[in-house]
């Protein structure tokens, strides 16, 4: 068409699509924007463009894990760190103290190891009640000592007012991964059942239920807890587990879609089976959120070989943190890299990672 | 969940799609307005179920896809502005404007938020009375009237610190333009829902009897689409042009009056530019004189901001339905969710988006999210966005 957008011209009247055009912007990569944070593609990205080449002279590469294996004199250890900002810090369900813990917890659990000793440290925003900081060291501790592991090392640091939003939180923790033990993210195979531990949705949709400016009334609550036991009965009927990872910040889909990059398979869903409680899609549906995209503080993807999977179900289903334990979905070999769902007509859709950010700061 | 899984049955959707297929004769090319309705399409690949033939064109019916680029650009230069709090719809945030986007602002000191109504964006003016609050009001019918109802609220409590950027725009004078076109080639439309819930349908008769294209009413959910199409391809094979409501259980003829009414007291009908477009003759709303104190353009002297729009992307014909995101030689390349060219990659109602997020034509194996290698150490690969 005859661009009518040129001055003294009369407004065009049609919408003639041949040779309409639209700007193409400078999109802000120079800086950090809290998409970064999301778990999903941009901090993949992140990890990608700017972290792995910086760290490339002291890093062994490798698969993306939830904690690294180290060997150290015959003994492999799984070994993590995280922090935690989650705002605001006491939530539906738990608090800060004891997310850090539970997720660290979770990290070596993601190995297969149980965890062995925790460092909790934190920087703390000057104004803080006392009476909240004892709360929740003390929830830390419990959290630690219920999972049977040991907070043994620690850290406090003070900043000035709104140089930290009341409390930041860090964790690391070390713990022994049995001999015959492996799982990895790029150890999926085609055949392979995709178990998920229980419903999800449920720590992402709890925290905005209380964040400012969002307040909703929803009866449910974060699912923050420690998967050791739960992978510890998980192992004893099959040692042999390919991936364990807990889909936390990025949500189910962003999990999946690591698994299914690192181990260059595909995965096909089934959407009947995916256990999402109901106060979960209602709050997603008027947010317009993917319930695969919210973040889960308590539960657990596990690849298996067919033939175990239904002993593994049996095993999570006896404890209370698998109770709600089902076969979401299988491993195959057609499109690599590639999660899919069906859909309702029958045609197939590709499940995506996040991009860009949901909700900063909800773990 | 109650409303919604009645809307979903995979039951129901086969035997909709079985009678499609079985009165379906010849070829027809439909237009869904409305950005949601794209979604719930490719979503549920409703379009590649459809008979041989059947086309769906996605319409221009995605506020933030249709904001031209200079009202990104004013809400830019707003943000930008010390004493500025810039409140928004989270999809407006990603929205490219010449050089940068708001939520790259924000990274860089700007004080942007998100909300979820106008109405939180005038408390926030009302806890910062030293400071100035401008609410981006963009949307078609369906935004408008909680906008309206905002700005009245703030000249009724005298809340002088608030303002408004303006860029609504309205579905009827669109489709006029498409099927004005020589180019046209959408025999009947899908009618957004949620506008006609607000306006009702009288406005879409005379376009109807004018244009001789049937127009049915239509919801959001995948049995509503699918009944949709079949009411429209119905009319087709029928040879009737008629306005129908499928969405029934939400939009009556008439529409909501006091929505209308409050839409009207503080809005007029005016130009507006669309982006890739152009500007389309009475095609949005403006504020009306009275309330001009709460326009942000005059506020902070910004109208005379006026951005061209650059010819690479084909947003303008894919807003248009002339081109779908697979003609595109950006798209899933050089364009995609995390770098957008074009605003219809940006909102998750975007057709480009839409698409994107189902995995059209991004190849198996080698998808974009999952060509992601999860570590690298080896040197970075050149991007060709760069």
């Amino acid at each position: 068409m005859t661009t009518s957008r040129e001055a003294g011209e009369q407004p065009a009247v049609t919408i003639d699509p041949e040779g309409v055009y639209c700007p193409v912007p400078i999109p802000e990569d120079q800086r950090v924007i809290l998409g970064h944070g999301s778990g999903g593609q941009l901090s993949a990205a992140l990890m990608r463009d700017v972290l792995a080449p910086a760290l490339a002279v002291a890093s062994p590469g490798g698969v993306l894990n939830d904690a690294a294996v180290v060997e150290i004199a015959g003994a492999r250890l799984a070994f993590t760190t995280d922090s935690y900002v989650v705002s605001p810090i006491r939530f539906p369900g738990g608090d800060i103290g004891e997310l850090a813990v539970n997720g660290t917890i979770n990290d070596l659990a993601m190995m297969g190891a149980q965890p062995a000793a925790i460092s909790l440290a934190y920087v703390i925003e000057e104004g803080l009640p006392l009476e909240e900081l004892r709360l929740i060291t003390a929830s830390a501790a419990a959290a630690a000592a219920k999972a049977g592991a040991r907070i043994v090392t620690g850290d406090t640091k003070v900043v000035g007012r709104g140089a930290a939003d009341r409390l930041f939180v860090n964790t690391a923790g070390i713990g022994l991964v049995p001999d015959g033990v492996a799982p990895s993210a790029d150890r999926a195979c085609a055949g392979d059942a995709v178990i998920l531990s229980g419903p999800i949705g449920l720590h992402g949709v709890a925290i905005m239920s209380v964040r400012e400016g969002l307040e909703f009334e929803v009866e449910i609550e974060s699912d923050t807890q420690a998967l050791n036991g739960l992978v510890a009965a998980m192992l004893a009927v099959e040692p042999d587990i390919h991936v364990l990872r807990d889909p936390t910040r990025g949500g189910l889909s962003s999990a999946l879609n690591e698994i299914a990059a690192a181990s260059r398979v595909g995965m096909v869903l089934d959407e009947p089976a995916l256990p999402i409680p109901g106060p979960v899609r209602a709050a997603c549906e008027f947010l317009g959120l993917d319930p695969l995209h919210v973040a889960n503080e308590g539960k657990l993807v596990a690849i298996v070989p067919a033939a175990s999977a239904e002993a593994v179900l049996a095993a999570m289903h006896a404890l209370p943190e698998g109770a709600g334990a089902a076969v979401i979905g299988r491993v195959v070999a057609d499109h690599p890299g590639m999660v899919t769902i069906l859909t309702i007509v029958g045609s197939e859709r590709i499940v995506d990672m996040l991009v860009g950010e949901q909700l900063p700061r909800i773990c | 969940m109650k409303y919604l899984d009645e809307y979903r049955d995979p039951v129901l959707a086969k035997k909709l799609l079985a009678e499609i297929h079985r009165i379906t004769t010849r070829p027809w090319t439909l237009m869904e307005v409305c950005g949601g309705q794209t979604h719930t399409i490719v979503k549920q690949g409703i379009d590649e179920a459809l008979p041989e033939g059947v086309r769906m064109i996605h319409g221009p019916g995605c506020p933030v896809c249709v904001t031209p680029l200079e009202q990104v650009d004013k809400a830019l230069a707003i943000a930008a502005r010390p004493d500025v709090i810039f409140t928004s719809y989270g999809d407006m945030l990603r929205v490219p404007g010449s050089s940068t986007d708001l939520l790259a602002l924000k990274a860089r000191g700007a004080d942007v938020r998100i909300v979820y109504s106008p109405l939180d964006a005038l408390k926030i003016a009302l806890a910062n009375p030293a400071r100035q609050v401008v609410f981006f009001a963009v949307g078609f019918e369906t935004t408008a009237p909680a906008n309206a109802m905002a700005v009245a609220e703030a000249a009724r409590r005298g809340i002088d610190n608030f303002s408004v950027l303006v860029s609504h725009v309205l579905v009827p004078p669109a489709m006029t333009a498409l099927l004005d076109s020589p180019a046209n080639r959408v025999q009947g439309f899908l009618a957004a829902g949620h506008v006609c819930a607000i306006m009702g349908w009288t406005e879409y008769e005379p376009i109807a009897e004018k244009y001789r294209v049937p127009i049915v009413v239509t919801g959001f959910e995948p049995l509503d689409l699918l009944e949709g199409i079949w009411m429209a391809i119905r009319q087709l094979e029928e040879g009737r042009h008629e306005v129908e409501n499928q969405y029934t259980r939400a939009v009556t003829r008439e529409g909501v009056r006091l929505a209308q009414q409050q839409v009207m007291s503080v809005f007029e009908v005016g130009n507006r530019k669309w982006r890739g477009v152009g500007e389309i003759p009475m095609s949005g709303y403006r504020l009306r004189p009275e309330y001009a104190r709460f326009d942000a353009e005059l506020k902070f002297d910004v109208g005379d901001i006026q951005t061209m729009e650059h010819p690479a992307c084909i947003a303008g014909a894919i807003l248009t339905g002339e081109k779908t995101p697979l003609d595109c030689t950006a798209y899933g390349t050089l364009c995609n969710p995390q770098k957008p060219l074009g605003a219809p990659m940006v909102s998750s109602e975007g057709t480009c988006a839409a698409f994107f997020s189902a995995g059209r034509g991004l190849g198996s194996g080698s998808s974009f999210s999952n060509a992601l290698p999860l570590v690298q150490v080896a040197p970075i690969a050149p991007e060709g966005a760069r």
